[in-house]
């Protein structure tokens, strides 16, 4: 693919991406016009002075702006994960979901949460951080870090299942019926109660993220034969892992401490980037990065439509597109094999 | 130019892979090294290569310990290709060559008219330029050793270490792999299981047997009706060839 249509391509996926947050804002009991939208940014930055009626000033402003932003952020930094842990795990399943990494970080979030250690948003997310990281750890210490591709999946399923068991554990013995309700629907994710600060902090850490995962752009290329040809090739395997697992644990942590745990993310949108851009992580990386926000803030858009008023956990959303895509690789990888 | 091995010992979980092995393979040479499956032979190059780490002994490359030496100094001097490459992405031809010039790129630098030239010359090197956009994982067995190859080549190494290049190849594509590798103005160290492609393009040998190297020099002087008894159990004639003036080894029932 040439220069030229890569950056015409880059151009059109951003411009959809403002389109899908204008039209997310503007969903709800009070709908808003993207033009109302667009007057309240450029209001705020001092560009314009349109007069706004107040009550869609303090709506897009207070709750839509801040929940749509945080959707293409979390959207951006699961699947920047899942591309990372994909090519760092020589492994096409891989992603935070699957290999449990969300649960432990649900785990560590819902213990922080209920065991009364503080419900601040930096507590929940260095609980979550924490236990992201004990997942992880986990997982690669079952698996090892060897070719394997079916231990690396089996390890995160045995992941999943010691960390949600866990979860459950701590919300049936210290949860009340109202607490158990906000923390199954947080588990399956959701943007509702999204502020400000939560914005600040997902936008820094997805930033931070990006940053350091382009800049070993070139190493992930050279994993694609695997670890001992990454060395020959000069790559310092065990630093370049270890920063980068820690990067994923991150994005992954905070992004659950944030929102809960979403899934299939992480799976589905590095292939589709891949599909486009082909394996380069130079390219594939921002890719990924911008098709992940304009997948997570569509997915939202369809959370609150599908049964309106009601509204699905966004989780759920992600999952129906993601379990076919999920089940395409699959047989492809066993026909393969 | 040269790389020196002295008394190494290699363990992998608990057991001694490779044991006490002292060697020097000299500058320009094509080293080949022998022994049956298991005998250490693959450890042993990848101690070479810097890839494992020796529990004991150390190895120098032009006098320098490589345990000294970050992997990208290594990278730009050694370069590897390994028995099988082989990975589920989809990546052409051209980008496996690319991935050859790793070593010689920081985080910052960017791709060069140099890092092309470089590249071009390496595919046309092992003559696969007509095949640079096809994916990989679809090219044959011996195209894809010597894509291996050309992305070897790419690094720009003065030690070039193979491992079974031949493996699975038919004959044709075997003759030209080794006859390509003896040409090229390195220093080149080549396991192989094949004796009398051994003989024929090595200028020198190293036999393994249970992690030792038990026997260096030239193949008429290693190659011996003894020796092959009893390192791989089998009788054979060994005497000069009528046709190419080297050693040839047959078989006896």
């Amino acid at each position: 693919m040439s220069g030229l249509r890569l950056l015409v391509g880059a151009a059109a996926v951003l411009s959809a991406l403002l389109v899908a947050i204008a039209l997310a804002v503007g969903i709800g009991e009070m709908p808003i016009a993207p033009a109302t939208t667009l007057a309240a940014v450029t209001n705020r930055i001092g560009l314009t002075e349109i007069p706004l009626r107040r009550i869609e000033e303090a709506v897009i402003w207070d709750y839509r702006l801040s929940r749509a932003l945080l959707a293409a952020l979390c959207g951006a930094g699961l699947a920047l994960s899942g591309a990372i842990l994909q090519s760092l795990l020589r492994n096409p399943l891989a992603e935070p979901y699957v290999l449990g990494i969300s649960a432990g970080a649900s785990t560590g979030a819902v213990s922080v949460m209920l065991l009364g250690l503080g419900a601040g948003t930096v507590t929940l997310s260095l609980g979550a951080f924490a236990g992201a990281l004990v997942a992880f750890v986990f997982v690669i210490l079952l698996a090892g870090t060897g070719q394997a591709a079916d231990r690396t999946i089996l390890a995160g399923v045995a992941a999943s299942q010691l960390f949600n068991a866990l979860t459950s554990w701590i919300v049936s013995t210290s949860a009340d019926a109202e607490q158990v309700r906000s923390v199954m629907f947080w588990l399956l994710g959701s943007f509702a109660g999204v502020r400000w600060p939560d914005v600040w902090l997902a936008s820094g850490v997805v930033a931070a993220g990006l940053a350091v995962c382009i800049a070993h752009a070139r190493a992930l290329d050279a994993f694609t034969f695997g670890e001992d040809a990454a060395r020959s090739l000069g790559i310092d395997v065990r630093r370049v892992r270890a920063v980068l697992l820690a990067v994923t644990a991150l994005m992954t942590a905070t992004m659950v401490s944030i929102v809960g745990a979403i899934g299939f993310v992480g799976l589905v949108i590095p292939h589709a980037a891949r599909f486009v851009v082909g394996p380069g992580h130079r390219r594939l990386l921002p890719a990924t990065a911008l098709t992940g926000a304009l997948f997570m803030v569509l997915a939202d858009i369809a959370s609150r439509l599908v049964i309106a008023p009601q509204i699905l956990p966004v989780g759920v959303v992600t999952a129906l597109v993601g379990v076919p895509f999920f089940s395409v690789i699959l047989y492809r990888a066993r026909r393969a094999a | 130019m040269s790389i020196a091995a002295t008394d190494i010992s290699w363990a992998s979980g608990g057991e001694a892979i490779v044991q006490g092995v002292t060697l020097e393979v000299r500058e320009g040479e094509t080293f080949g090294l022998l022994g049956p499956n298991g005998s250490g032979k693959s450890s042993l190059l990848r101690v070479l290569a810097g890839l494992r780490v020796p529990q004991s002994g150390q190895v120098a490359l032009d006098g320098a310990d490589l345990r000294a030496m970050a992997p990208r100094r290594i990278a730009r001097r050694i370069a590897v290709v390994e028995q099988h490459a082989a990975t589920d992405i989809a990546i052409s031809v051209i980008e496996v060559v690319r991935l050859g010039r790793t070593p010689h790129h920081g985080i910052l630098s960017g791709w060069t008219a140099e890092d092309d030239r470089i590249v071009e010359k390496a595919l046309a090197r092992v003559d696969l330029g007509h095949r640079r956009n096809q994916p990989f994982h679809t090219l044959s067995g011996g195209e894809r050793q010597r894509v291996q190859l050309a992305r070897a080549l790419a690094q720009n190494p003065t030690h070039l270490i193979l491992d079974e290049p031949t493996n699975h190849l038919d004959i044709q594509h075997q003759l030209e792999i080794l006859a390509l590798v003896q040409a090229l103005p390195i220093t080149s160290i080549v396991a192989l299981h094949d004796l009398n492609l051994a003989a024929m393009f090595c200028d020198r040998l190293g036999v393994m047997k249970a992690g030792r190297l038990i026997a260096c020099g030239a193949p008429e002087d290693v190659l011996s009706a003894a020796m092959i008894a009893d390192v791989f159990g089998v009788r054979a004639h060994v005497a000069p060839s009528a046709h190419h003036g080297r050693v040839h080894v047959q078989f006896l029932r």
